[in-house]
């Protein structure tokens, strides 16, 4: 990598002129192969897999004991488990986004964040589906959500979202790690290729599949990379569109909304735009990426993010009016009494202050340029859609149809413990994949000094620019 | 660089190695419209037009995955069904048991999953990996290939195929390097 060679900084760049084919290989190559583990890692690294320990030691105790140690009791017996799950499953939805939605409408600044959006979306799902088995009371016995023949002679209720979640479900985690692992094919013959420690040559070279960089084979490649991507997309709509049947199929005043799937698809993608952000801007800063994830990118996000929280903002406008123009008492009651101005009214304006009122700064310029202010709101976002989940979760069980059940639902330590522990669960795999898997894609990257050196003459002299 | 004393049965094909993608590009197609059939190339990112400059045009991998994803949706739906109306026949308020517009979103997430896999497996098996060697390995360069660096193979299984010829052939385009490769 020559310095010398690179050119200063367009201000709509998607990637730094001035770079070659070489020059983007060895340097996101050279940040698994030649750098040496560093205090930041190993920093970030053991905070994670602090918290990973509590995963295991709350989850521990939650098979011993039972979900007794939550809080959740008649009538709220959807706590913090569901509104984990729904938050972890969102935030992966924005990985999707990046790698199949925007790929198909050719956005090229999608290139240097779809492998880190993808791999958080890999380890976002890990999480939320974590909390599905571990809310089941027995889960040794989760395989019963299967269809499989047994001695009851019983089959799955095809007819509940519920299944049908957890068909969205798997076949999302499949998928996306199929997506990922296709993207990577290519990324890992290059390690395999670089690497000069044999034990890295092998591991990388097993993975690799002998992928050579045959011309036939790139072409079988294209194709099926496309048809992933033509694949998840209509995917990632079904998956959170059914997590949001599970809340809008019952009959809950709060729930029973049919504006439901395509308002929690944008709020999945909202939140998942946050947490790219969260993860992005650090990443930049600490491995010297600011060449491949520019001011650029950072901004289409806040634009992103602008536009999905307005449709989470109608989101909430809708459930309101239908409320109040509706006939159902119960649901006029929970819209627009209980959660503004009831018990958990505290929960829903911050929830309203984050996810609607914050996001507005976004319209002008500065805010979308101060990467200390992105990702400040970025924080801001992640904690206001935890806040929706929770607000959509609680309120609407804690005043079920009969005031004799009413009560109050408060996590208990052990609910916060396994929601942080994912946290861990998390950032524990996201720091092995920083140390172990190229964060952004190198064939991608080579493929889009191509295109940036033919739009504005040769790769070595060119301006790149964003389309 | 010459090797003239190789026998066609130990050569795998003989490789050149390119800077630019334009310059391989240009010998694949001047090799193809000299006759040449049995070769490949290689890259470190797709190459536009590279595949078809060698001849190969249509692959197979949209039927495949065309096939996996009927076979997952057909599957799911006939699972739902002969489950639910057949097998286990479960009154619940005297709703159909044939209900079809419940059975949609596990049909259409099973023809996704289907369809995905076959997809994936499809490439790779249809690429004929995994392989980890290859005699292209052999290559000068060849690591390269997954670098910076843009290749050519003529085969010596070519009906055509004869090494000084080929090798003359291809210093025409005034390659980086000329390698014989070893079977």
């Amino acid at each position: 990598m020559h310095n010398s060679e690179l050119e200063p900084m367009p201000p709509n760049a998607v990637l730094r002129p001035g770079h070659t084919f070489a020059s983007v290989t060895d340097k996101i190559g050279s940040l698994v192969l030649v750098r040496p583990y560093e205090l930041k890692w190993f920093i970030g690294f053991g905070i994670g897999f602090s918290l990973l320990m509590t995963l295991l030691f709350s989850a521990a105790r939650l098979f011993y004991y039972g979900v007794g140690i939550w809080g959740i009791d008649v009538p709220v017996m959807w706590g913090f488990a569901i509104v984990n799950f729904v938050w972890w499953i969102g935030i992966g939805h924005a990985g999707t986004l990046i790698s199949a939605i925007l790929l198909l409408l050719k956005q090229e600044w999608r290139t240097s964040i779809n492998r880190f959006a993808e791999a958080m979306t890999l380890f976002a799902v890990a999480c939320a589906g974590m909390f599905p088995l571990l809310h089941l009371g027995r889960p040794w016995l989760f395989f019963w959500l299967l269809p499989y023949p047994n001695t009851m002679g019983l089959w799955p209720q095809w007819r509940s979202p519920l299944i049908w979640d957890v068909f969205a479900v798997s076949t999302y985690a499949t998928v996306s790690l199929l997506f990922w692992y296709v993207g990577l094919i290519p990324d890992l013959a290059t390690l395999r290729d670089r690497a000069r420690n044999k034990w890295a040559k092998m591991g990388y070279g097993v993975f690799a599949l002998g992928w050579r960089g045959s011309a036939m084979h790139w072409h079988r490649y294209r194709t099926v990379y496309m048809l992933l991507a033509g694949l998840a997309t209509p995917l990632v709509v079904s998956v959170h569109s059914v997590v949001a049947l599970d809340f809008a199929a019952s009959l809950m005043p709060g729930w029973h909304t049919t504006v439901f799937p395509p308002y929690f698809v944008a709020g999945a993608i909202f939140s998942g735009f946050a947490m790219v952000a969260t993860l992005a801007i650090p990443l930049r800063a600490w491995y010297g990426l600011k060449d491949f994830i520019t001011d650029k990118h950072l901004e289409n996000m806040c634009k992103v993010m602008l536009a999905t929280g307005l449709v989470v903002a109608y989101g909430y406008m809708m459930e309101a009016f239908m409320a109040w123009m509706g006939n159902n008492p119960n649901e006029k009651f929970v819209l627009l009494e209980n959660r503004p101005f009831g018990p958990y009214a505290h929960t829903w304006r911050l929830m309203m202050l984050c996810n609607v009122i914050a996001p507005q700064v976004f319209w002008f310029k500065w805010a979308r340029t101060n990467v200390y202010f992105i990702w400040f709101m970025s924080i801001v976002v992640n904690i206001g859609m935890w806040l929706e989940r929770y607000v959509i979760v609680i309120t609407s069980l804690h005043r079920d149809f009969l005031p004799s059940s009413w009560s109050m639902y408060h996590g208990t330590v052990w609910d916060y413990a396994t929601y942080y522990g994912t946290i861990g669960l998390f950032t524990t795999l996201l720091f092995l994949f920083i140390r172990f898997l190229p964060v952004i894609s190198i064939a991608e990257m080579r493929e889009l000094v191509h295109e940036t050196g033919h739009k504005h003459g040769r790769p070595e002299t060119s301006p790149g620019s964003a389309s | 660089m010459t090797h003239h004393e190789t026998e066609a049965e130990t050569v795998y094909g003989i490789m050149a190695e390119f800077e630019h993608e334009e310059d391989v590009l240009e010998a694949a197609e001047a090799a193809y419209a000299r006759g040449y059939r049995a070769m490949d190339a290689f890259s470190p990112h797709p190459v536009e037009g590279l595949a078809e400059a060698i001849g190969f045009h249509k692959n197979r991998v949209a039927l495949v995955v065309l096939l996996g994803g009927l076979t997952g949706g057909l599957s799911g739906f006939f699972m739902q069904w002969y489950t639910a109306a057949v097998e286990y026949p479960f009154d619940v308020g005297g709703r159909p048991y044939f209900s079809w517009p419940a059975f949609i979103p596990i049909t259409f997430e099973m023809t996704v999953l289907f369809a995905a896999i076959s997809g994936v497996v499809g490439l790779i098996l249809l690429n004929g990996l995994p392989r980890p060697y290859h005699p292209a390995f052999n290559a000068a360069n060849f690591a390269t290939a997954s670098t910076d660096g843009f290749f050519l193979c003529i085969q010596s299984d070519d009906p055509m195929f004869e090494a000084e010829a080929v090798q003359a052939f291809l210093t025409e385009f005034e390659p980086k390097s000329l390698s014989v490769v070893p079977l």
